[in-house]
């Protein structure tokens, strides 16, 4: 471990969308998204908890899908569409789910929100009419430890009928 | 937070050149798809290269074969693989959680490294606990007095590709060759794999006759996130009533997806019926060994073998044929 | 009312949705230094020697440090002042900091601690309760305490004990084992610091602003006026951020010496190492009732494993034996506890605080209790209810309390009555109570615990106040209760929170003590705010409800010049007439019964839960939806605990120290919650509003065994309930062995001679 600092840092540059806006950044290779966005870009609205792909906290959407960004490397990433919650509302309108997650006091600490939010936005453009079943199942991947789980998926529901 | 070590990313254009890098740069360097495996071992410093050969090639397609390249998440939900092959559209869908599913392989869950909780933990606490065998040291902390590495095959489509009669393509510096999956391991914690190290899968290719229905149950403690700590895939013809053929392989439960041929040679010409079954699930389990290094007692992983059996089994009963091949 | 008791969104729901709100880890001034910290590998050991120049010598380093530069010890209570930032001399547990690193680059900084050289004389390490009460096998893990490994005794007997059990009709005795588990809060633990012009500013994920202060002060020897610690939006606590820890002290002694901003984010696995979650506890009870079931005396004893330091250790001891009389009125009661040290990572509050694991003996004991009897243990429960307004023996005063509501809605919701007897299926009830903030503080002084200050002007509304809103929604309580003395609604407040330099004192986010105490300072300076405005905008000869809030301040701004009023809260004086009694008293206490109902295969031992009924009396609730969320988090993290959860230990080192392998449920584990808002009105209470962020956790451990009882005949008397001891304990059934998995014995502790204390006065 005390070596590799030693080594050279290979630097790439790299062409990013991230919330529809194309960034040009050179880029440490062996940095994850997750880092990227934080510490390169400043978006810092993306949480993480384990950095392992344990827990969900991390969670971006690449082309509409939920991904854990600790485990994905920009270079890999190059002509991919990525959203960060900060891609979520609309100018100043809030995304229906971010409206409905406020209301029902689905965030707590607020800490897993982002990748909550993100994960139920890519379910509901798939299926707008998810089961409760189907809401968990999809959210599996994303650990909370305030709520117990019920006002998130109640906020959810209420936000899918709101879209319909 | 914890971070990946300095690294070059190399990006062949085709499996060939990605194996010829790998050949040249030897264990320095090592292949990458999702990463969803890799990337936290890399993290906790279980591997330690310098240069990750890019995967990004690989054939996303499903078709007679499945492309390396293919997610899990699009495996689980594709309508020809759930219709033809079921049991592992199934697996595919059970691995860990639906983030990772989107971006982790199927060729990455073929490979995926053989698990241990003495192993699969940070640099720091490894050194704090004495390195073992696998990785920088020479004791295995399981199993003390054993000269091998006890780390435990934890994929959950490898049990089914093999229960399948699955073939992986591999590509490797100068030749291409075909191996049946159930050749794709060897029964040791450390060298898991049989393939060459710089040979890539490309692609798998389901090659179950029509007519053959297929069925996977994963033991673990959450609904989601966790690896298996018991696993069994089973697929099989029935004739009638009868079984006229089948495989019956368990995950999670040796270092390699171990194959239950007694129970395999058993099955052959009976009904799947309550007693059948629990014989089955019987002789299946005989073999298992779970020792201390994975989630829950092992004693009790021991006794749970016999139930995923028979839950496999007796899913499998109920349901209609797959149109396999 | 206006606003309180309404379903309205938490003042900061919008940042927190869209990814604005500020955790100290978002972070980055410029020119910020990346801090790592180097921890032992070893359990214990004594430290030869530490060699930093390797570090030194790579390149992006730019400072290390290791105990010689922070030599100072601190703790949070006074009275156990044993850990240092980093340790020179000693480490006791895995994790425990030794040096720390300042670098460019936070890879660096871990490079850099990698090549740090300690050289160890290592020592046996003490891994359980057993261990530590017997001689030390080369030293002590602590210098001061009992003998051998103890820490703390405590040994109380209110009331005539013996006379109580000579009355008895029936006498029984168990023991109960709670294994410990951890926060596991989202965040991870960040801190920030800087030094400027002589003024260390620290940013952190903390509860608690002011102990982090006072830890600051006094380890950085520099006076408090001096220091601004400012809390950062919170990714959760659940307590474990309660303490002052290393690394908030490290990254500003960094900060200090480098001239730079330094950043420490702690990893996950350090956040196992940081801890102070819950104790393992063994317990041992006797309880002597009548035919009836009328409890007539009782006997606890805790035996705790304390870890490697003190932390909140000594308050966490007495809690082990403080509650039991809160909700069961027990008559003549002896309490024995004993803390020990072990070499792993310290134990403190966790949700609950010393409490769920007593809770779990004691309703599992008078469920058996019931049994013997040939009673309704529902029944025994209800007979023995403590009734408001009274004493408790232990010199507790019970103001309001909804313990009967709670039960009726409950059995009513669940039909737990009325269930069906199928092998298999099972149903528990269970009850509990809890602290509405602690009646003391954790330093003696005879000052507010909370303070908030209102400012008006323009038509603006500022409140300052210390309190650190960890996602509870305490800033929303405040906001709710400022809004509805001054007719606004709670988004026209502005607030500042948690802010040593800016807002009064609050002694923070911990023994739930934020809607009541903060609740009732913000009260007082509101209702003196709006009592201004009233006599300003009479003299103008209308009526305060007439006129705009805008108009009215102008016209009290213009009458009274600069518009600032405050309020402060400081508990009554509760506590009993004994050493001991600051530790329980309370100015309220919440009370919540739940009925857990699940399915257990006889087969495998796998319990799945399918729903939860729980009735919780939180006085009024200021915000129901904020309520509603305590307690449906803490059924959550109660179920966590009964079934999964566990911080264990392997070859000294911490098992799992990782998300994967420490179980926290999914989405896919957790049941249905049908949750019941109790109303009491409690007299001191703002509003009448009392706690709900850790009561409702209590009874879901011991409903949870309750009806893997009900459902299969068997007594996990052992906590968590996983699969492997559901099957060895139907294998002692079916052999004719007692019916149940726990522990056998408790162990022979020296305790010191018990103190009596005559019972209360009977109330009139």
């Amino acid at each position: 471990m005390k070596n590799e600092v030693l080594r050279d840092v290979e630097r790439v540059v790299l062409t990013l969308d991230v919330n529809g806006e194309t960034r040009q950044l050179l880029v440490p290779v062996h940095k994850t998204l997750l880092e990227v966005l934080r510490e390169d870009m400043q978006l810092t609205g993306t949480k993480h908890g384990c950095e392992l792909g344990e827990c969900g906290t991390c969670t971006v959407l690449i082309d509409g899908k939920p991904h854990l960004s600790c485990l994905a490397l920009p270079v890999q990433l190059e002509g991919r569409a990525i959203t960060t919650i900060e891609g979520m509302a609309a100018g100043s309108e809030l995304h229906p789910l971010q409206v409905a997650f406020a209301e029902l006091g689905a965030a707590q600490c607020g800490y897993c929100s982002p990748g909550i939010l993100l994960s139920a936005r890519s379910l509901l453009e798939e299926n707008p009419k998810p089961s409760r079943a189907d809401i968990q199942e999809a959210l599996a991947g994303n650990l909370c430890r305030c709520t117990g789980y019920t006002k998130i998926l109640q906020a959810v529901e209420l936000a899918a009928e709101r879209m319909r | 937070m914890l971070r990946l070590p300095r690294l070059k990313y190399l990006r062949p254009a085709s499996a060939r050149e990605a194996a010829r890098m790998a050949a040249e740069l030897g264990p320095r360097a090592m292949f990458v798809a999702g990463g969803t495996d890799l990337y936290p071992k890399l993290k906790r410093r279980q591997f330690e290269v310098d240069t990750l050969i890019g995967l990004d090639f690989l054939d996303r397609r499903i078709d007679g074969v499945i492309g390396a390249g293919v997610t899990l998440s699009e495996a689980s939900r594709h309508p020809d693989l759930r219709r033809r092959f079921p049991g592992y559209a199934q697996a595919a869908g059970l691995v860990s959680s639906p983030p990772l599913r989107n971006a982790g392989t199927i060729g990455g869950n073929l490979c995926v490294d053989t698990r241990c909780n003495y192993y699969d933990m940070t640099y720091e606490w490894r050194k704090a606990a004495g390195f073992c065998l696998k990785k920088d040291g020479d004791i295995c902390l399981v199993a003390p007095s054993s000269p091998r590495c006890w780390a435990v095959s934890s994929s959950d489509t490898a049990p089914m590709a093999i229960a399948l009669d699955g073939v992986v393509i591999l590509v490797g510096p100068d030749d291409e060759r075909e191996l049946p999956v159930a050749e794709l391991y060897r029964d040791d914690g450390i060298e898991y794999m049989g393939k060459e190290p710089a040979e890539v899968v490309t692609g798998l290719r389901l090659r179950a006759e029509p007519g053959t229905r297929s069925a996977y149950v994963k033991l673990r403690r959450r609904g989601s996130i966790d690896f298996p700590i018991a696993g069994a895939a089973f697929a099989a013809r029935l004739e009638g009533d009868e079984v006229s053929s089948c495989r019956l392989v368990l995950s999670a439960v040796a270092s390699h997806p171990l194959e239950a041929t007694a129970a395999e040679a058993f099955l052959k010409g009976r009904r799947l019926d309550a007693e059948t079954v629990r014989e089955a699930a019987e002789l299946a389990a005989k073999p298992a060994k779970p020792l201390d290094n994975a989630d829950l007692n092992h004693f009790w992983r021991k006794r749970m073998v016999r139930v995923v059996v028979e839950q496999a089994l007796t899913s499998l009963s109920d349901q209609t044929a797959g149109f396999g091949g | 009312m206006r606003v309180v008791g309404k379903p309205l969104p938490k003042v900061d729901a919008a940042p927190k949705v869209t990814g604005r709100a500020m955790y100290a880890d978002d972070m980055l001034p410029a020119r910020t230094l990346h801090c790592r910290i180097l921890r032992s590998p070893h359990p214990h050991a004594r430290i030869v020697s530490i060699d930093t120049s390797g570090a030194r010598r790579i390149q992006g380093v730019v400072a290390v440090i290791t105990g010689a530069d922070l030599p100072v010890k601190f703790g949070i209570l006074p009275v156990t002042q044993d850990e240092r930032a980093l340790e020179h001399e000693k480490v006791r547990y895995v994790g425990d900091p030794i040096a720390a690193v300042a670098a460019t680059e936070e890879e660096i900084a871990a490079a850099a601690c990698d090549a740090i050289d300690v050289e160890y004389d290592v020592l046996q390490p003490v891994m359980s309760i057993d261990a530590a009460l017997e001689t030390p096998k080369d030293e002590r893990i602590q210098e001061y305490g009992g003998p051998n490994n103890v820490h703390k005794f405590v040994t109380l007997e209110f009331g005539d004990v013996e006379g109580g059990f000579a009355r008895a009709d029936h006498v029984r005795e168990d023991v109960f084992f709670y294994q410990g588990n951890t926060h596991l809060p989202m965040e991870q633990h960040s801190a920030v610091a800087t030094y400027i012009d002589g003024r260390v500013t620290l940013w952190s994920s903390t509860q608690v602003v002011h102990y982090v202060h006072r830890a600051l002060s006094k380890v950085l020897e520099l006076p408090m006026h001096r220091i601004r610690v400012i809390g950062a939006a919170h990714g959760g606590g659940f307590g474990g951020k309660t303490d002052p820890f290393a690394h908030e002290i490290i990254v500003a002694k960094l900060a200090m010496l480098t001239g730079r901003p330094v950043k420490c984010t702690l990893t996950r696995e350090e956040v196992f190492y940081a801890h102070r979650g819950r104790h393992p506890v063994l317990m041992w009870v006797r309880t002597g009732v009548t035919r009836d079931g009328r409890i007539a005396a009782m006997h606890f004893r805790s035996a705790l494993d304390g870890g490697a330091y003190g932390s909140y250790g000594v308050a966490s001891t007495f809690y082990t034996g403080a509650l039991q009389t809160v909700t069961y009125d027990i008559p003549a009661y002896r309490f024995e506890g004993c803390r020990v040290f072990t070499n792993k990572p310290p134990c403190g509050p966790k949700r609950g605080h010393g409490t769920p694991q007593p809770r779990f003996a004691l309703e599992l004991h008078l469920e058996k209790i019931a049994l013997d009897l040939g009673l309704e243990p529902v029944d025994v429960k209800r007979r023995n209810f403590v009734r408001p307004d009274t004493r408790t023996v232990n010199w507790l005063r019970v103001t309001s309390c909804g313990l009967p509501e709670c039960t009726d809605k409950v059995l009513a919701a669940s039909r737990f009555l009325e269930r069906k007897r199928t092998p298999g299926h099972g149903m528990g009830f269970a009850i509990s109570s809890y602290l509405s903030g602690a009646g003391t503080a954790i330093y003696w002084n005879d000052m507010p615990h909370s303070e908030v200050q209102i400012k008006v002007d323009r038509g603006g509304v500022t409140a300052y106040c210390g309190a650190m809103d960890i996602g509870q929604g305490s800033d929303s309580v405040l906001a709710t209760i400022v809004a509805e003395e001054l007719g606004l609604q709670p988004s026209d407040v502005r607030l500042v929170t948690a802010d040593t330099d800016t807002t009064p004192i609050d002694l923070g986010s911990y023994s739930s003590r934020v809607t009541f105490m903060a609740g009732n300072a913000a009260l007082e300076a509101a209702r003196k705010m709006r009592a201004l405005l009233v006599e300003a905008v009479e003299a103008s000869g209308r009526k305060y409800e007439e006129v705009s809030f805008e108009d009215a301040s102008v016209l009290a701004e213009a009458r009274f010049g600069t518009l600032a009023t405050a309020g402060s809260y400081t508990p009554p004086p509760i506590a009993g007439p004994y050493k001991g009694s600051g530790v329980g008293p309370s100015p309220a206490y919440s009370y919540s019964a739940c009925v857990v109902d699940l399915d257990v295969d006889a087969r495998t031992g796998l319990v799945h839960v399918n729903k939860v009924w729980i009735a919780h009396d939180v006085g009024r609730a200021i915000n129901p939806l904020l309520v509603e969320g305590q307690v449906e988090g803490s059924v959550y993290m109660g179920l966590g605990e009964a079934l999964m959860e566990e911080q264990v230990f392997r070859r000294g080192l911490h098992k799992w120290p990782s998300m994967l392998e420490y179980k926290s449920p999914t989405f896919l584990d957790m049941p249905d919650v049908e949750t019941f808002i109790v109303e009491t009105l409690d007299r001191e209470g703002p509003y009448g509003a009392k706690e709900a962020g850790q009561g409702p956790l209590l009874p879901v451990p011991p409903a949870v065994c309750a009806a893997v009882h009900d459902a299969l005949g068997v007594w996990i008397d052992e906590i968590p309930v996983t699969p492997e001891k559901i099957l060895e304990a139907l294998r002692r059934k079916e052999k004719g062995e007692p019916a149940r998995y726990g522990p056998h014995r408790f162990p022979s502790i020296p305790y010191p001679p018990t103190i009596k204390v005559d019972a209360p006065p009977p109330t009139t």
